[in-house]
């Protein structure tokens, strides 16, 4: 059982930034969690506190990056979860378009929220 | 080069209990980023209550303000909070494994990939246990 399985078709654009992002993520994603519920708590958070964080720029450029990613590798994610369970033809080209839409739309929104923690007008 | 190896179908879940441990780590990793990817979308959703919000005014200052009243409300439900568990148990479970994914992708220590797996279930089991405290302080029932 050691043969090397992936549910991606290897060498791809798409297979090589799942990668990317996920290494991102995995960083990412544990500070996080880590700063909003140990370090701080999430039954804390104010908005003056969350705008103190939002208007140091390293902290706003690493939680917009982690929106693109995360959007990214989860987006991507579903489109190969459903080619896996045999999405085909128009349906794909269909579902593709959806999620491309679904992942930008929550990108601005998500931009949007951002600009907003950090004091701007958004 | 890449190998493929006829492992049968995973999508056909009727066949769990001839799953094997890679399997299992496969299933366990759709189900966690299914679940990661819904959440994505309703944290931006929960988070656009700071939309409007003005850092200089008189409610975000006595945190009356929408954003603020919005967390700090949801916090105070009990059933959020099981559910932030559970959210850590699948981000953690997901990590973990996404590690030992980008290990196999590399090609290192295939032959520890079952093992690697169970590592995974146990460390997420403890870590979440170990966080319950924190994660249900100042909540009850």
């Amino acid at each position: 059982m050691a043969e090397r399985y992936s549910s991606f078709a290897p060498g791809g654009t798409n297979w090589l930034l799942q990668r990317i992002t996920a290494a991102f993520l995995v960083v990412v994603l544990a500070f996080h969690f880590f700063l909003l519920h140990f370090w701080n708590h999430a039954y804390e958070v104010t908005f003056l506190g969350t705008n103190a964080r939002m208007e140091t720029p390293a902290y706003f450029v690493t939680m917009w990056l982690f929106l693109v990613t995360a959007t990214f590798h989860g987006v991507n994610g579903v489109y190969n979860a459903l080619v896996n369970q045999g999405l085909d033809g128009t349906q794909k080209t269909v579902v593709k378009g959806v999620l491309v839409l679904a992942g930008l739309a929550l990108i601005v929104q998500g931009t949007r929220v951002a600009i907003a923690m950090a004091g701007g007008i958004a | 080069m890449s190998q493929s190896y006829d492992r049968g179908l995973v999508e056909d879940f009727g066949r769990w209990k001839e799953f094997s441990a890679g399997m299992w780590a496969w299933i366990f990793h759709k189900f966690t980023g299914w679940v990661l990817v819904g959440y994505l979308f309703t944290h931006i959703a929960v988070l656009s209550s700071a939309i409007g919000v003005d850092p200089g005014g008189s409610a975000a200052a006595s945190e009356t303000d929408a954003y603020t009243t919005t967390l700090q409300g949801l916090e105070s439900l009990f059933v959020v909070r099981v559910l932030e568990v559970g959210l850590l148990a699948v981000a953690v479970f997901h990590i973990l494994n996404g590690l030992r994914l980008l290990m196999v992708d590399l090609g290192v220590g295939l032959e520890a990939q079952d093992k690697s797996f169970y590592a995974s279930l146990v460390l997420t089991g403890a870590i979440v246990v170990a966080s319950v405290p924190t994660f249900m302080s100042g909540v009850s029932v």
